[in-house]
C-alpha cells in the first residue's frame, strides 16, 4: 500500500467543499432572481468564489501529504503561507487606497476631477478610500501579522489548515464586493459600515472563523502565559464583532435585493454608528496596531519590552474606556446632554491610557536609541509611536466640548484623523511589513535600505503637508462659521468659507500626492527584496513547510 | 526557553519578569510616576465635570448637574439675545417700504448686512457669491435685467421667482423655433442668428444674407423682442442689442438658443424665506450696481 491510498479528506475538507457547494448553489438562485445588476453581479461573484475554493480545495487535497505534522524536530512548523498573502495584498490595497485618497483629494481642491460620471464622484471614491485604507489595508496588515506573531510567540502552528486561508481570502473577498458595491451605488449609507446586509453577513462568518483560528492557536500554545501583543489582537477580533453586529442591525428587503433598513433609527440609530466608529478606531486602530508595536518594535530594536507592568494597566484601562468615548461625535446635536458629557469626560480620561502604549514602545528603545540612526524601519516604527502619542492627545481634546464646537464638522477632524492614520497606522505597517518580507522570504535583509530612507523623508513630508494645512483649513472654517457682524448677521456664508479652503485643499493633495509616491517606493523595494535579495544564511523555521 | 529566573538588563539596571517569547523579554519596570497622576487628575475632573454638568442616566431621567445646564435651552438664550439685537430694526425694516428703507442710513446698512447674509447662503450657488452670474445665471451686477432692474420688479422677481408655477411668478419663455418641427429650417436660423449678432455690433459670418436675416427676424422674433431687438421686461424676453448675454453671443449658442427655446427657472423664495428677508434682499440686489 503506498502513502498516498492512506490519505482521506479530513472534515475539514470535506465540510468546506459541501458549505462552498452550497453557497454556490445559494447564490446562483439570488442571481437568477435578483432585482438589481449590481447585486447580480455580487450573488454571480460569491458563485464563482465559492466554485474556485471548492477547486483549491482539492488541488490542496492532491498535492498535500497524507498528515502535516505540527512539529518537525521539535521545532514548530509554521504556516506562514496565508502571512504572506496578506503582505501582499496589504501592499496591492495600500497603494490603491493611497491613490483614491489622492484623487479625492484632488477633487475636493478642483471639482473638474470628478468628471461628471456618477461611479467616479466623491460620493462614491470617498468609501472607497476609507475603506480600501482602513479595512483592505490595515485589515489584511492586522490578519496577516497576527497569524505571524501568534504562531511565532506561542510557538504553535496556526490552527486549522482551511481555516487560515478561508480567513484571508474571504476577507479579501469581502473587500472587493464592498468596493465595487460603492461604485455601483450599493450602500447602506452608515460612515465606515458601507456595505450592505448580504456582504456584512459574509464578514460575520469570516470573523468568526478568525476568532476561532487564534483562540485555537493560543490554546495549543508552548508557552505559559499569552503574549501581551496577543492580548490586543484578541481585543481587537472579538470587538470588532460585537460592534460589526450590533451597528449592522438591519433587515433585508427581500433575499433578492441588496437594499435593507437599519433597526436603530433617529438619535440612537447615530449613538449606535457613532459608538461604532469611535471604537472601530479604538479597536481595529489602535488595540489592533499597538498589538504590532508590541511585537515588532521589541523584536526589531533587540530590547525587552520596558514595563510589563505598563502594558497590563494600559490595556485594561484602554479596552474599558475606548467603548463609552462615541458620543463625542455627536456634542451639540439631538444626543442627551448626559451621553455627551459621559463621552466626552470618558475621552479625557483615555488619555494617558492611549499614552501608556506609546510610553511602553519608546522607552523599550532605551539602550538601543543608536539604532535610530542605522536602521530606518526602528526610525519608522518609532515616529508612528510619535505620531501615535499626538494624535491620542489631540483626540481628548477635541472631544471637550468647548473645543469641538470650533473643530467639529471642520477640516480639523480630518487633519486628526489623517495624523493617526497616516502617521501612526500607516508608519507602524510599513514598519512591519518591511520586517516581515525578509523574514518569510529567508531573505539576509532589505533590497534597500536607502529607499527606506526615501520613503521614510518623502511620507513624512506629505504627512506634515497634510496634517498642517488641514489644522489651518479647519480653525479657518471653524472661525468663519462662528463670526457674527455687529449687526446680529453671519460674517460669513457657507460658501464663501469653502471658497477659502481652495489653497489648504491643494498643499493637502500635495502631501497625498508625497504619500502615495512613498508607498510606490515601499512596494518596488519589497518586490526587489524578495526578487534579488540575499538568502539568509540560518534557516528560520518558516522553511521548515513541508514541500506541497 | 520561555520561563527563565528574572535577570537584570545591562543598559536599564532593571530586572526582567522571567517572560520570553521569541527572544521577547520584558523588564519589571514601575509604573511612570507622572503618567499615573496624570491619569488620577483625569479622572478626578472628570468626576468634577460629573458634579457640575447632566452626567449619568438613572431609571427615570438622569443626574442633572449642580445648575441643571441645558444645551437646548443654552442654544434658545443664545438664538434670543440674537434676535434681540436685531430686534429694534427688524421690526423697523418688516414695517418699512423699499424706497424709505433706502431713505434711512440706519436702515439702510441693517437691509445690506441681512441681504448679504442671506445673498450668500441662498443666491450665490448660482448667480455667484459676487453676483456676476455665470452662463444661464444671469450677471445682478449690470444693468441689463431681463425681468426689470426696479425695486418692485426685483423683489417680485425674488419672491414669485421665473416660471416655478406659482401664479405670480415670472412667465413666458423662449419658444423652440428650429429643428425637425420648427418654424426657421437649419440655414435660416444660421441667417436670423447672425442679424441677431449684428443687432448687438457683433461680427458677422462672411456671406451672411443681413437682409433676409431681418426679415426672418420681423417675421418670428419682433413679437417679443421688439423691431429694434430691445427686448421686453413684461415677457422676460431678452435685450439683444446689449452687450451683456446670458447664454452667450457666439453664433453655435444662439444657433442652440433659437433652435431649442429657452426657459430657466429662478425659484420663488417666499415660504422660504421671511417677508423681511426678501425685502432686505431687494435692497442688496438693487444696490450691487444695476438697480434702477
Amino acid at each position: 500500500m503506498t502513502a498516498q491510498a492512506q490519505k482521506t479528506f479530513s472534515l475539514a475538507e470535506a465540510g468546506s467543499m459541501l458549505a462552498f457547494a452550497a453557497t454556490a448553489l445559494l447564490s446562483l438562485v439570488i442571481a437568477a432572481g435578483s432585482v438589481d445588476q449590481g447585486y447580480t453581479f455580487h450573488a454571480l461573484v460569491f458563485a464563482a468564489a465559492s466554485v474556485a475554493a471548492i477547486f483549491l480545495i482539492g488541488n490542496r487535497y492532491m498535492a498535500r501529504p497524507v498528515s502535516i505534522p505540527l512539529e518537525i524536530d521539535g521545532k514548530p512548523n509554521y504556516n506562514m503561507e496565508p502571512v504572506k498573502f496578506a503582505v501582499w495584498a496589504s501592499v496591492f490595497w495600500g497603494v490603491a487606497g493611497f491613490t483614491i485618497g489622492l484623487l479625492i483629494a484632488s477633487q475636493l481642491a478642483w471639482p473638474a476631477l470628478n468628471f461628471d460620471l456618477p461611479w467616479t464622484n466623491f460620493g462614491r471614491m470617498r468609501p472607497l478610500h476609507t475603506s480600501a485604507v482602513i479595512f483592505a489595508f490595515g485589515g489584511n496588515v492586522l490578519i496577516g501579522t497576527s497569524f505571524y506573531v501568534v504562531q511565532k510567540t506561542c510557538r504553535a502552528r496556526l490552527a486549522g489548515e482551511i481555516a487560515p486561508w478561508f480567513v484571508i481570502l474571504g476577507y479579501n473577498l469581502f473587500i472587493v464586493v464592498a468596493g465595487t458595491g460603492y461604485l455601483l451605488g450599493i450602500t447602506q449609507g452608515k460612515e465606515y459600515a458601507e456595505p450592505e446586509w448580504y456582504a456584512d453577513l459574509f464578514l460575520t462568518v469570516v470573523w468568526v472563523v478568525y476568532l476561532l483560528v487564534f483562540l485555537a492557536t493560543i490554546w495549543r500554545r508552548k508557552e505559559p502565559h499569552i503574549f501581551v501583543a496577543n492580548w490586543f489582537y484578541l481585543a481587537f477580533i472579538v470587538t470588532i464583532a460585537v460592534l460589526h453586529l450590533g451597528n449592522n442591525a438591519a433587515v433585508p428587503v427581500s433575499i433578492y435585493s441588496p437594499k435593507s433598513y437599519i433597526v436603530w433609527s433617529g438619535v440612537q440609530d447615530a449613538m449606535f454608528q457613532w459608538w461604532y466608529g469611535h471604537n472601530a478606531v479604538g479597536f481595529f486602530l489602535t488595540a489592533g496596531f499597538l498589538a504590532i508595536m508590541y511585537y515588532f518594535i521589541p523584536k526589531r530594536a533587540e530590547r525587552p519590552i520596558y514595563s510589563y507592568r505598563l502594558s497590563i494597566v494600559h490595556f485594561w484601562a484602554l479596552i474599558f474606556l475606548y467603548i463609552w468615548a462615541g458620543p463625542h461625535h455627536l456634542h451639540y446635536t439631538a444626543l442627551p446632554d448626559w451621553a455627551q458629557t459621559l463621552g466626552m469626560t470618558f475621552s479625557v480620561i483615555l488619555w494617558m491610557p492611549s499614552w501608556g502604549g506609546m510610553i511602553n514602545g519608546l522607552m523599550t528603545l532605551s539602550g538601543a536609541w543608536d539604532k535610530l540612526r542605522t536602521d530606518p524601519v526602528l526610525r519608522l516604527m518609532v515616529v508612528s509611536l510619535a505620531f501615535y502619542g499626538m494624535s491620542t492627545f489631540e483626540g481628548p481634546l477635541m472631544s471637550i466640548k468647548a473645543v469641538n464646537s470650533l473643530s467639529h464638522y471642520t477640516d480639523w477632524t480630518i487633519g486628526h484623523v489623517h495624523s493617526g492614520a497616516l502617521g501612526w497606522v500607516a508608519y507602524v505597517s510599513f514598519g512591519a511589513l518591511y520586517c516581515l518580507v525578509p523574514w518569510l522570504y529567508n531573505r539576509k535583509q532589505l533590497y534597500s535600505n536607502r529607499l527606506v530612507e526615501w520613503h521614510f523623508w518623502v511620507s513624512t513630508l506629505g504627512i506634515v503637508l497634510y496634517i498642517s494645512s488641514m489644522w489651518v483649513a479647519g480653525i479657518m472654517q471653524g472661525l468663519m462659521w462662528r463670526a457674527y457682524t455687529a449687526l446680529g448677521f453671519l460674517e460669513y456664508s457657507f460658501i464663501e468659507s469653502v471658497a477659502a479652503m481652495h489653497p489648504y485643499y491643494a498643499i493637502r493633495a500635495l502631501g497625498g500626492a508625497f504619500f502615495v509616491a512613498g508607498s510606490l517606493i515601499m512596494a518596488f523595494n519589497l518586490i526587489m527584496t524578495v526578487r534579488s535579495g540575499e538568502e539568509a544564511e540560518q534557516e528560520p523555521a518558516a522553511a521548515l513547510v513541508p514541500a506541497e | 526557553m520561555a520561563n527563565h529566573p528574572p535577570e537584570i538588563d545591562a543598559a536599564t539596571g532593571r530586572s526582567t519578569t522571567g517572560h520570553e517569547w521569541d527572544g521577547i523579554k520584558e523588564l519589571n519596570s514601575p509604573l511612570p510616576k507622572w503618567w499615573l497622576y496624570v491619569f488620577y487628575a483625569t479622572i478626578v475632573w472628570s468626576i468634577g465635570y460629573w458634579i457640575v454638568y447632566p452626567a449619568w442616566p438613572l431609571v427615570t431621567g438622569y443626574t442633572k448637574g449642580l445648575f441643571g445646564y441645558s444645551s437646548r435651552e443654552s442654544v434658545v438664550v443664545e438664538l434670543d439675545a440674537l434676535k434681540a439685537l436685531r430686534a429694534s430694526r427688524s421690526t423697523a425694516l418688516a414695517s418699512a417700504s423699499l424706497e424709505d428703507i433706502q431713505r434711512n442710513p440706519d436702515l439702510l446698512t441693517f437691509a445690506l448686512a441681512q441681504g448679504k447674509a442671506a445673498f450668500g447662503d441662498n443666491c450665490a450657488p448660482c448667480h455667484g457669491l459676487s453676483a456676476t452670474g455665470a452662463r444661464g445665471f444671469p450677471n445682478l451686477r449690470d444693468d441689463t435685467w431681463l425681468w426689470g432692474g426696479s425695486l418692485a420688479e426685483i423683489r417680485q422677481t425674488i419672491a414669485h421667482g421665473v416660471r416655478t408655477g406659482d401664479d405670480r411668478s415670472r412667465q413666458g419663455s423662449m419658444p423652440a423655433l428650429g429643428g425637425p418641427n420648427g418654424v426657421l429650417k437649419r440655414d435660416e436660423v444660421i441667417t436670423v442668428a447672425n442679424y441677431v449678432r449684428s443687432l448687438a455690433g457683433l461680427s458677422v459670418r462672411q456671406g451672411t444674407d443681413l437682409a433676409k436675416g431681418k426679415e426672418l427676424f420681423e417675421t418670428n422674433c419682433v413679437a417679443c423682442h421688439g423691431a429694434d431687438g430691445r427686448g421686453n421686461r413684461e415677457l422676460g424676453a431678452a435685450n439683444l442689442t446689449s452687450a451683456n448675454w446670458v447664454y452667450g453671443s457666439d453664433e453655435a449658442t444662439i444657433v442652440e438658443t433659437i433652435n431649442n427655446g429657452r426657459g430657466g427657472v429662478m425659484p420663488g423664495w417666499t415660504g422660504r424665506l421671511d417677508d423681511t428677508t426678501v425685502k432686505a434682499l431687494t435692497i442688496y440686489v438693487h444696490a450691487l450696481g444695476g438697480g434702477q
